[in-house]
């Protein structure tokens, strides 16, 4: 039989599990192949959620998910310099507005500490109001010195460029159809674009993780999508709501619904907890918006609703044990599962890649690489360089002296170069993500249509060939000709 | 190293092209004019229907040809200079500002004065938070009309429109111009916010139905809109349940207002009228600032062209005066107020000399009327009233204050609406 690919490990899914997953296997003598069924990696749950890298006191003591976070929290401050990830350490706080809820502030306290959690403690109303003078009702707080905010699709593609550089192989518009097994051990995956065989395979399809684990006779589990819908604002917004990280008291469904600044200094609000069957349904709802939006006020009783920029949903994929689902699956050999990565997903992500790649080692000798390229280049963002940085960058290529993004001040040249990049930018979403043109005040309204055009210029399409982000999600159509005319 | 002029605009649209022919005629010897676009004439380069420079240029013009006019009056004048493809990254209250363009790379430039003239922007689906998917297929009306009008493509073939304001209206018949296929303009006020000839031209003409009181509650489509539920809404813009019905169309243009783009007045800690959202200017369209004038869209929204060339010629007159150091020493300060239905007045502060000064005052009602009488008043005193047949919050309402009457005022002002009794 004559296939497509042969590697040694394929990866199903491009988001930040996945990602970190594949970065984690091109430190090893093999060939790892990542497919994504979608245009880009980082466009399901990586793209919609809370962006935070928590401490690590929410999770069960014992679980996948508190010790993965925590590792992963660690592992995060080396991956920033190496990476050069958008991470903003800033501590994070849990508000109680009321006596009860301080007796939970002691209950995460001690949880946290068994989990590992360093530096955490309880502090006063002055203290909250110290650190963040809205949030005007906190009776106390515990506060997470370690916790921070990240940029996560930035992470996500960070990663996959990472083990581009250590000869992995990222592979978009792959979606998977089917399994090949002999004898009733996997030996490779049937894709959209041809059969890849594959000695061993690692499910990390986000809510889709259920579906292809049984695609491939693998029942033991099963993903609830939950939404969660978020408002963004403006950046002028932020002086009046928080500077970092500000939870309610957690529920036992949810962290409950935060206020926090970006990376980027966005603030946003949300998000809530609504399980649905559907998995592709990301729609705000009119209902969703009144419940963060009611929610979010006995934090900070002022929101500035006249500053939002933005609204956005995404799925969690929750597991039906409870916990992450990391390792071998008990069903069928030659899978693994990095399956049910709700919250902490982002934080756990590289010590969830770290203990899916030591369960593969269990099977498959792993030498590591002498060679790992372990840092990406540089790259500075134009509204981050200085004055010299600037002029110098126009000098080298010319494209740096045209603004595109007027709200985010982002150049012609950093648009291109994201579109060139490995794992570059295809679509007009993609180098949002990227580069962030269009996640400003006017969301694209003025960038979108340069942006389109300087896609298709780049990688040789029309104009009406150019994708917002997915398949059939084209910008812009080409005019009527006179024959169609009525 | 910082090349210094008399006046330096940003923004070379209709103001900022206005406001520097209007500072050379006074006399300035150096004027800059930075443009962020590959060409001069700002947005009225997109708008390609007429109707443009009746009062202005006493002719009915397109928006090129507006922009024509005003690239006309300035080009080959060796005391203007012009830069396009120019983005101003930094104005700094020492007037100098920072540039950038791919010719000179980074620049700076310092004017005695500056005048911004930056226009303003459209709001977005965010800003006013309609829910639903995030496909492709949702544009503001002004984006969707440079991409049909200058690139060449369509936003889509099936539309609805969201807001009736005035660019709402014209890509209503725009479209359907283009063989595209306008299934409604929805409208949540009761009333339209588009001046009545564009109600009339752009939809009426056209059989294109108006929903007044009604909104968008989802846009539906994954990738690519596929349709919008629409409901009609109570007196508090909440929608009613039970009134729902959904729109198949695969493309939603929002004309749902503007707002003047301060981002670079910001920085500078100018005072910025919360109404408006421009900054605060006096009758020569002085800022709070020392040496920093605005005009056009960047004080308030305009209805009309020909109105921003008229306040941006005063703005680069005086510009030009206090450059050479002309400016007439004024004596007394009186604020400005808009009260009783009308919702915004430009100026809002008048700096006077002894003998006071002509002053035309741009105002927008809050909402429409009919047979109103308009009072400028100081304290008890009526300095001024006019009888209205109609006003609308789309229109502007400008009155003509004679320099006597300037002269008498003292303390406050207020402009109010008072409905004719009986």
């Amino acid at each position: 039989m004559k296939y497509f690919k042969e590697c040694d490990v394929v990866v199903i899914g491009g988001g930040i599990t996945g990602t970190a997953i594949l970065r984690e296997l091109s430190k090893y003598d093999l060939h790892a192949i990542l497919v994504e069924k979608e245009p880009d990696v980082a466009i399901g749950t990586t793209k919609a959620n809370s962006a935070i890298c928590h401490a690590g006191f929410d999770a069960p003591v014992g679980s996948f998910k508190a010790k993965t976070n925590v590792r992963g929290n660690q592992l995060y401050h080396q991956l920033k310099d190496e990476l050069n990830l958008d991470i903003k350490w800033c501590g994070s706080l849990v508000v109680a507005t009321n006596a009860e809820e301080k007796a939970t502030l002691s209950e995460l306290l001690e949880r946290g500490k068994a989990n590992g959690v360093p530096g955490l403690k309880i502090i006063s109303r002055e203290e909250v109001l110290d650190k963040e003078p809205n949030l005007t009702t906190a009776v106390a707080a515990l506060w997470a010195p370690t916790a921070g905010v990240l940029w996560p699709f930035g992470c996500a593609i960070a990663f996959a460029q990472c083990a581009l550089q250590n000869g992995a192989e990222v592979l978009r518009n792959c979606g998977v159809t089917g399994f090949l097994k002999e004898e009733g051990v996997l030996t490779g995956v049937e894709t959209t674009q041809g059969t890849i065989k594959a000695r061993y395979v690692i499910n990390a399809a986000g809510v889709m993780a259920d579906q292809i684990a049984r695609m491939a006779g693998d029942d033991s589990f099963t993903i609830q999508p939950r939404k969660g819908e978020y408002i963004l604002f403006d950046k002028t917004a932020a002086s009046s709501l928080v500077y970092g990280i500000a939870f309610p008291c957690p529920t036992k469904k949810s962290k409950g619904i935060l206020v926090c600044t970006t990376t980027h200094g966005n603030t946003f609000i949300g998000p809530n907890a609504n399980d649905q069957e559907d998995r592709e349904d990301t729609s705000v709802t009119l209902e969703g918006m009144d419940q963060i939006i009611s929610s979010a006020k006995k934090l900070v009783p002022k929101l500035p609703l006249g500053d939002s920029i933005t609204l956005f949903a995404g799925l969690r994929a929750v597991s039906s044990t409870g916990d992450f689902v990391l390792g071998a699956s008990p069903k069928v050999k030659g899978l693994f599962n990095a399956a049910g990565i709700q919250s902490p997903g982002l934080s756990a992500a590289p010590a969830v890649a770290e203990v899916i790649v030591a369960a593969l080692g269990q099977v498959l000798p792993l030498k590591l690489k002498s060679n790992f390229k372990a840092a990406l280049p540089a790259v500075k963002a134009f509204s981050k360089m200085s004055g010299a940085e600037k002029a110098d960058a126009i000098r080298q290529n010319n494209l740096y002296g045209r603004v595109i993004c007027r709200c985010e001040t982002v150049t012609e040249g950093e648009i291109v170069a994201a579109i060139k990049a490995p794992c570059g930018a295809c679509t007009v979403d993609g180098v949002k993500r990227r580069t962030r043109a269009g996640m400003g005040r006017c969301q694209g309204g003025f960038c979108g249509p340069r942006v389109t055009q300087i896609l298709a210029r780049e990688l040789g399409l029309s104009v009406p060939e150019v994708l917002k982000e997915r398949q059939g999600s084209e910008m812009f159509y080409p005019k009527f000709t006179a024959k169609e005319g009525k | 190293m910082t090349e210094l002029y008399d006046v330096v605009i940003v923004g070379g649209g209709p103001a900022g092209l206005s406001a520097a022919y209007s500072a050379y005629q006074q006399g300035a010897q150096k004027i800059l004019v930075l443009e962020r676009d590959r060409e001069l004439g700002g947005i009225l380069q997109q708008c390609i229907h007429n109707g443009f420079g009746l009062h202005h240029f006493k002719e009915e013009l397109t928006g090129p040809g507006y922009a024509g006019r005003c690239i006309d009056l300035i080009k080959d004048k060796p005391a203007i200079e012009t830069r396009v493809d120019t983005m101003v990254l930094e104005v700094h209250p020492d007037k100098t500002v920072l540039a950038v363009n791919p010719k000179r790379g980074i620049f700076t430039v310092q004017g005695k004065t500056v005048i911004l003239t930056m226009g303003c922007r459209e709001r977005t689906r965010g800003a006013i938070r309609i829910p639903g998917e995030r496909p492709a297929g949702i544009f503001t009306a002004g984006a969707a009309q440079r991409m049909v009008n200058m690139e060449g493509y369509l936003p889509g073939k099936k539309i609805v429109i969201l807001g009736s304001g005035d660019i709402g209206l014209i890509m209503a018949r725009r479209m359907t111009l283009e063989g595209c296929k306008v299934m409604a303009d929805l409208e949540i006020c009761p009333f339209s916010n588009g001046l009545t000839r564009n109600i009339v031209q752009c939809l009426h003409d056209y059989d294109i139905p108006l929903y007044l009181s009604h909104t968008i509650t989802k846009i539906h489509g994954k990738d690519r809109v596929t349709g919008v539920t629409v409901a009609k809404v109570d007196e508090k813009m909440r929608p009613i349940p039970g009134t729902e019905f959904e729109i198949e169309c695969d493309t939603l243009l929002l004309s749902v207002g503007l707002i003047p783009e301060n981002e670079l007045s910001r920085g500078l800690e100018l005072n910025l009228h919360p109404l408006t959202r421009g900054p605060v200017v006096n009758q020569h369209r002085q800022t709070s600032l020392p040496g920093f004038y605005a005009a056009g869209n960047v004080v308030h929204v305009h209805d009309l062209v020909d109105f921003v060339s008229d306040e941006a010629e005063i703005a680069g007159k005086f510009a030009a005066l206090e450059a050479e150091a002309k400016l007439e020493p004024v004596v007394k300060t009186v604020e400005v107020v808009a009260i009783n239905g009308i919702r915004t007045c430009v100026p809002q502060r008048l700096d006077l000399p002894a003998q006071g000064e002509p002053v035309r005052l741009f105002m927008r009602a809050g909402a429409p009327a009919r047979k109103v009488t308009l009072e400028i008043r100081c304290g008890e005193e009526i300095l001024l009233s006019r009888m209205l047949p109609v006003v609308k919050p789309s229109e502007m309402i400008a009155i003509d204050v004679p320099a006597e009457k300037t002269a008498s005022m003292n303390g406050k002002v207020s402009v109010g609406l008072k409905v004719k009794e009986g």
